[in-house]
């Protein structure tokens, strides 16, 4: 008898937790944007401004949803299908070529204002045009960058690259394999990832990889451009011995004890990670943010900027790209920017001072900018099987040693291929 | 006497050695809870944190909101624990007391559907629900765990329902007790273990489940514990580790009280009737 106040409560509950507030009441809009914001001073610089949005703006309400960038895709797919998707949506533009192709989000274009439109660079545009379209604003994007131990690089008295002198691969791998020795390494590559950092960092020596021809279909050639940093980072690993072979199944947060207790003297990770490591670093342990070595074409790199999108479904596509337009003004994307510890697109809050500060690597970064372009495999359909079937395993082997560049090319050309033709059928 | 004591200190061995494993993740992860972000990056990890602090509990609690959500997935699971064992018990006796095709089939059918891989089910799921009009609301995601957890509990309680020597109704019987005087006052008694067991089980499944709640539950404000936890960790799967381990501790806490409650319970359940007297 006692159990059925129980079962009582718990109905109750459960049917107080079945009403929802409709999307619409007395004539006002309710917006539901998802952030995937997950570090302690990002999502509290999301919330601030989705508060100050809402003060505003009382007919036009939005909605901070938290979603997960663990799950981001699935759930996504799951919410368009089923028609509930949230009308903005925070992601990754190597997320967005399924979903825009897949006609879920709308096209940007005629919905942006001039000025965020002029704001942002046409090479961040590039990350999230598909087609005819744009399907997502750009905003957040970060380099891969050396983070380096700067007590043990000036004692071993080698030169420190800049901006405007970077290393180039030979000139890194004699570096590396100079700070060698005693179980210590020079670099600690964590490559848990592989694929985009190998294909991100071969933008510098020229490597394209994906090759679309007059008919607009992609195929994969490896070619002598595309060799320079697999083979630079075989070599390390296999040949000098100055790349440490633990960490080539490593995640970066991974390497960081090794890097803060004198096992490595650098580790290249993405510009974010500076938090993690300003966070984490023993007291007294300086470290510096170096550019990533540079090839024929400089310092180009790939990235992946972080984007906000809006459904296709959306009823309020007006209200939604008004809200993006507020989330981007340029003080506003730097807070974005300080809260996630990565680069703003826009050209006028990258020129915030507080991005340009020496501590912490900011200035670094933030020269890198305009050597940002869009990761090579951006626009390619299968890219996610490519990447997950063949060329994740491929250079995974290729690092450890297990099979040669020619196996690696095979695969990654004809398995590659093979895959891609499903997609482009 | 001497072999029989080292095979004893042997078997004590062993069974330390599993606890040890067993308990290995959780140590490890108390351990890392109460762990300040330096002592995280350091090379030389230890067990016993040099400098415990309890900034990870604040920053977790600071960042998500943890009780909400956690009264949220206490919502969703006792209810799915509740209605499955009054839902499941009825069939579960038919089933271990009458045999016929029907009975098979359906211990067939309940085999079976174990066998469905989750991605199979979701989408088609999705837009039942939503016609429902149950999508992003704790009555549905509830509804859900019911039916998931439904099959197991059927299985489960008819293993116990035949548990029950028949004798013992066949004397309520005698005694002039009707068909539903037996099975209230008789048979549901000496089920009670079981059917505690059978909760507990559809109770921890829904606790700890994650794809349903991510995909079924689109506001903030009704999301469940495990999806909360995953927001602590951003791209490329790096982790915000001591609030992460903070709140994953936190939530393991209700299934290890509720277990640690009705152990013996359970146990007690298990053993009765396991030896004729």
């Amino acid at each position: 008898m006692r159990a059925r106040p129980i079962v009582l409560l718990v109905l109750a509950l459960l049917l107080a937790g079945c009403t929802s507030t409709g999307p619409e009441k007395d004539g006002r809009i309710t917006l539901r944007f998802q952030s995937l914001a997950w570090q302690e001073e990002s999502v509290q610089a999301n919330k601030e401004l989705v508060k100050e949005w809402n003060a505003r703006h009382p007919n036009v309400k939005v909605q901070y949803v938290q979603g997960s960038w663990d799950s981001v895709h699935d759930q996504l797919l799951t919410s368009f299908e089923g028609g509930q998707a949230p009308d903005i949506i925070h992601d990754a533009s190597d997320d967005l070529a399924d979903f825009a192709y897949g006609g879920y989000l709308a096209d940007l274009h005629p919905l942006l204002p001039a000025r965020l439109k002029s704001d942002i660079p046409q090479r961040s545009w590039d990350t999230t045009t598909f087609g005819d379209g744009v399907y997502g604003v750009p905003f957040l994007q970060e380099p891969r960058v050396l983070v380096a131990d700067a007590t043990w690089l000036k004692r071993a008295g080698v030169r420190i690259p800049t901006v405007q002198h970077p290393w180039s691969w030979p000139e890194f791998r004699r570096i590396t394999e100079r700070l060698s020795g005693n179980g210590t390494y020079g670099v600690a590559w964590p490559l848990k990832e592989p694929v985009s950092a190998t294909l991100n960092l071969s933008l510098s020596t020229g490597g394209e990889l994906f090759h679309r021809g007059a008919d607009g279909k992609v195929t994969v050639r490896f070619e002598a451009d595309d060799e320079v940093v697999p083979r630079t980072i075989h070599d390390q690993a296999n040949t000098d011995r100055s790349a440490s072979p633990t960490t080539l199944g490593s995640g970066g947060s991974d390497t960081l004890p090794g890097f803060f207790g004198g096992k490595y003297a650098m580790v290249p990770l993405g510009f974010s990670y500076r938090q993690q490591i300003a966070q984490q670093a023993p007291k007294g342990f300086d470290w510096q943010v170096l550019p990533a070595p540079a090839g024929t074409d400089g310092l180009a790199q790939g990235v992946s900027p972080q984007t906000l999108s809006i459904a296709q479904d959306s009823r309020h596509k007006k209200e939604a790209a008004e809200f993006i337009d507020f989330l981007l003004r340029p003080s506003n994307m730097v807070r974005l920017a300080l809260g996630d510890w990565m680069l703003p697109t826009g050209t006028r809050a990258l020129a915030d001072p507080a991005l340009h500060t020496a501590q912490d690597g900011w200035a670094t970064g933030t020269a890198l900018a305009a050597r940002l372009r869009s990761a090579p495999s951006q626009s390619v359909r299968g890219y996610p099987e490519w990447k997950d079937k063949v060329a994740t395993p491929a250079f995974q082997e290729y690092y450890s040693g297990a099979i040669g560049l020619d196996e690696l090319r095979h695969r990654l050309e004809k398995d590659g291929n093979l895959v891609l033709a499903r997609y482009q059928r | 006497m001497r072999t029989r004591t080292t095979t004893r200190i042997g078997q004590y061995a062993a069974l330390l050695a599993y606890l040890v494993f067993l308990a290995l993740p959780f140590l490890w992860l108390l351990s890392t809870a109460f762990k300040s972000p330096r002592e995280l990056g350091s090379l030389h990890p230890t067990w016993i944190p040099r400098h415990p602090t309890l900034d990870n509990f604040r920053q977790a609690f600071d960042e998500q909101p943890l009780l909400h959500a956690a009264l949220n997935s206490l919502l969703a699971a006792a209810g799915a624990a509740v209605v499955a064992v009054v839902v499941a018990t009825p069939p579960a006796y038919v089933m271990a007391r009458r045999r016929s095709a029907l009975t098979r089939a359906a211990t067939g059918w309940v085999i079976v559907s174990q066998a469905f891989p989750l991605v199979l089910v979701i989408i088609p799921l999705f837009l039942v629900l939503k016609n429902l009009r149950l999508v992003d609301s704790l009555a549905g995601l509830t509804l859900v765990y019911v039916v998931w957890a439904l099959p197991f509990a059927l299985w489960m309680l008819a293993g116990y329902v035949r548990a029950v020597p028949t004798e013992v109704e066949e004397a309520a019987a005698v005694d002039g007790a009707g068909r539903a005087r037996t099975l209230v006052s008789v048979v549901a008694p000496l089920l009670a273990p079981g059917i505690v067991a059978t909760g507990l089980f559809a109770f921890v499944t829904a606790w700890n489940e994650f794809f349903f709640a991510l995909v079924l539950l689109k506001t903030s404000e009704k999301q469940t514990l495990p999806v909360v936890l995953t927001h602590f960790i951003g791209a490329e799967g790096v982790a915000d580790l001591g609030p992460l381990a903070a709140a994953a501790f936190l939530a393991t806490l209700p299934s290890l009280v509720v277990f640690a409650i009705v152990q013996r319970r359970i146990t007690g359940g298990m053993l009765t009737g396991a030896v004729k007297s």
